[in-house]
């Protein structure tokens, strides 16, 4: 914060906190001379490793835009690599049901992985609330469900399978189209309905598609039987993918999930069943909505775990083993995540009538799954506060351009009301509104 | 005693509490109706009648139905709350194989009257695909049950009452565009609006205009533009009743204009238009000017970007007059 400048302080005197790493730092200096602007450890009062750091930042940046703008890199990297790479890190044991051994409790994370989450999970919650705000402003129209506070279910399932595995999903979709691949670009311009959209403007916040990623789905409990039948359709074709199939406590409730739980089981089909547990099926929390609350055991016949939906790691190795356990071949399991969403059921709800202000703001204090994540990296010397800071005002800039595209981009053409209702061989006639006007219909 | 300003979930709540204070078996159910619903049309009902008499239900659109069904034949007078019209399907089967066959499967043993169903209905401005279904038609189709679907506060609180109180198990929809919007003086005291009775509006000599929930006020306007500008006298025709439909006032209306304009939010084939059609066609054949014009939503699910292109609105019905009156 302030380096000593004149000499006749007395040496032990010349020490000063290195701006970037916070460690204090003695600077040296011969008798008799003063530290000077042109000393280069002096500059932006930077320690030497934090010089190299930061040198590494810049260029790891510019490497980034030159290759944005196809030129060679100009700067080479100089890693002061003064992080630990990799860390173990103890969970929360996780409770299961009907199985012999569960999850493991000590987990390894290395610094990429860690960066890689921190800067998904930022990513999700800056776009869900430009989402907010954009609504707010009525640029975003209808129906949306907001997933901030659960990221950590959609980041720690993702790091557990692959891009060819499926997934299906019921409205609070946006987190999981990003983690399966979809761009925040994409994203935004489906909220607004723009032609740039992932599912063309025509599907809005609900319906949201991308490859292996079967949405998106309105109808609360409809998409459980689906993501069977995908799983299903994996076994058949002999391909070692399975199917993460995610439902909600309120969905729980309803009678095709037994349904599909009962075929499942007798066929043993590859699928994860998980249910989102945010406490609250809409308005109602989960005590007023199950006779049992236990939704883990709620597959009787499937075995079941319970996993701290907060904590990116938990989430991770529950999927991990839930996937190691599907793709055995040994049929279905059932997770159950607890977790926590902090904006209302939709944007029409405010959040607060059903559930109490302190209570959000104990949760958002206690268990937010980005800052466990940066507490776990920091205190274990993973990264440092300023990068941490680069990846929050890069996820910035990647969230207003995506904003100004969504806000900017033209709606979809006219002729696409009626396109894509069947599969068309020569143009279907669209019957409509006025008998002398009819459509065309040609997808 | 009296009339109070009332908007349309206003005059739900009234109709709601009348039937709870007068009927001692009176229950409602349905997701989130404990804490005044989530169009607040059960506002403080649970608070004045008690948490045995107005409670909520998990998510399960079957159960719910099927368990309605259940109160209502043992003797309650169940008053099941569907939370948006686009979610009744589950309970399709319910409704269509049970609720509707109750009394014709028992010789008249058993009944289900006392059931009603509400649900909001219709478009609502950005409900996209599954906030903002009319489907009226696929109940239409269904002998035993009774579909109905008021236009306006006082019809709301009148028709719901009538349907509570008629023996047959009845299926109410809300328009839910009008909860806030349309604001009416309603009286507080119970009253009762007969079912599967037509309400002309608007007397005219030129042209029928027949509509049901919020497309009547579209077609108030449309007839007023009518008049205006073509010189046409529209006679404009709410049906509240869409099963079982009161074919003699549309007939009778039809006969004396000779034109008639039929016009739905939802899609044209197989949409209610098509029975009132073709009912009509049969009994006054002689005497139609013109062939009947349908003015409906197109074939497609209701969109999410395209809604102000997709619902029939007043230019799409004027259009269909005009050709109508130079055919």
């Amino acid at each position: 914060m302030c380096f000593s400048q004149t000499p006749e302080k007395k040496r032990w005197q010349q020490r000063w906190f290195c701006r970037y790493c916070r460690q204090r730092r003695r600077r040296a200096a011969p008798e008799g001379q003063r530290l000077t602007e042109g000393r280069i450890c002096a500059v932006q009062g930077l320690c030497w490793a934090s010089l190299g750091k930061m040198l590494t930042n810049i260029s790891n940046v510019l490497r980034a835009c030159a290759q944005r703008n196809g030129a060679a890199a100009v700067v080479s990297a100089r890693t002061y690599a003064d992080f630990t790479n990799e860390a173990t890190f103890e969970i929360k044991k996780c409770d299961t049901f009907k199985l012999d051994e569960g999850p493991a409790t000590q987990v390894v994370m290395t610094r990429d992985e860690g960066l890689q989450y921190y800067r998904t999970m930022q990513t999700m919650r800056r776009m869900e609330l430009k989402a907010d705000q954009l609504y707010k402003q009525k640029i975003i129209r209808g129906f949306c469900h907001l997933y901030d506070g659960q990221e950590a279910c959609a980041v720690g399932i993702e790091a557990a399978i692959n891009l060819s595995d499926h997934l299906i999903t019921a409205y609070r979709a946006h987190g999981y189209t990003y983690t399966r691949g979809g761009t925040v670009k994409k994203i935004m311009a489906e909220l607004t309905g723009r032609r740039g959209g992932i599912a063309k403007g025509k599907g809005g916040s609900m319906h949201m598609y991308c490859k292996h990623f079967y949405g998106g789905n309105g109808i609360v409990g409809a998409q459980v039987p689906l993501g069977a039948g995908v799983a299903l359709a994996c076994k058949y074709q002999g391909n070692s993918e399975l199917c993460v199939c995610l439902y909600g406590d309120g969905a729980a409730n309803q009678g095709q999930i037994f349904e599909t739980y009962n075929m499942a089981a007798l066929w043993k089909l590859p699928v994860i069943f998980i249910c989102e547990n945010n406490g609250y099926g809409m308005g109602t929390s989960v005590e007023r909505a199950a006779a049992s609350t236990d939704y883990f055991k709620r597959g009787e016949f499937i075995p079941g775990v319970r996993v701290d939906g907060m904590d990116v790691l938990c989430v991770r190795e529950a999927s991990r083993f839930a996937a190691d356990y599907c793709r055995s071949g040994k049929g279905p399991i059932l997770m159950e995540l607890q977790t926590y969403r902090y904006h209302g059921h939709s944007m029409s709800d405010p959040g607060v009538s059903y559930r109490t202000r302190e209570e959000i703001q104990e949760v958002r204090s206690k268990s937010d799954p980005i800052s466990m994540l940066k507490d776990r990296m920091l205190s274990n010397n993973m990264a440092s506060v300023e990068e941490l800071k680069e990846i929050d005002v890069e996820v910035r800039k990647e969230i207003e351009d995506a904003a100004q595209f969504a806000t900017t981009d033209p709606e979809p053409p006219l002729e696409d009301l009626c396109n894509h209702i069947f599969h068309n061989n020569p143009p279907l006639e669209v019957r409509g509104t006025n008998p002398w006007s009819k459509l065309k219909s040609v997808s | 005693c009296g009339t109070h300003k009332m908007n349309l979930f206003q005059s739900i709540t009234s109709a709601l509490d009348n039937t709870l204070a007068s009927d001692p078996t009176a229950v409602i159910f349905g997701e989130d109706v404990a804490f005044g619903g989530v169009f607040r049309c059960t506002v403080g009902l649970r608070d004045k009648y008690g948490k045995d008499r107005v409670f909520n239900t998990p998510l399960c659109e079957q159960g719910i139905v099927g368990f309605g069904i259940g109160a209502a034949v043992a003797g309650a007078t169940a008053i099941a709350e569907i939370q948006f019209a686009d979610y009744i399907y589950p309970a399709f089967d319910q409704i269509v194989n049970e609720a509707a066959k109750y009394r014709y499967r028992s010789g008249n043993l058993f009944d289900c009257g006392s059931l009603t169903i509400r649900a909001p209905w219709g478009c609502v401005g950005h409900g996209s695909l599954y906030h903002s279904q009319s489907p009226e038609a696929f109940f239409a189709h269904c002998p035993g049950i009774k579909v109905v679907i008021p236009r306006s506060p006082v019809q709301a609180k009148g028709l719901l009452l009538s349907c509570i109180a008629d023996k047959n198990p009845c299926i109410f929809f809300e328009p839910k565009i009008l909860y806030r919007a349309a604001v009416e003086q309603v009286p507080e005291e119970p009253y009762i609006i007969p079912l599967s009775q037509a309400e002309i509006l608007q007397e005219g000599s030129d042209v029928t205009l027949v509509a049901w929930g919020t497309q009547i006020h579209v077609m108030k306007e449309v007839a007023a533009m009518a008049q205006e500008k073509l010189g046409v006298s529209c006679e404009v025709i709410d049906l509240q009743t869409i099963l079982p439909w009161d074919t003699e006032t549309i007939c009778k209306s039809v006969v004396k204009t000779g034109r008639l304009l039929i016009s739905h939010e939802a899609p044209i084939t197989g949409g209610f238009a098509a029975e009132i059609s073709s009912t009509v066609q049969e009994e006054c054949f002689l005497n139609l000017e013109a062939p009947i014009s349908r003015v409906c939503g197109y074939d497609t699910p209701f969109p999410h970007i395209f809604e102000p292109f997709y619902i029939p609105d007043k230019w799409k019905c004027f259009e269909a007059i005009k050709k109508m009156i130079n055919y």
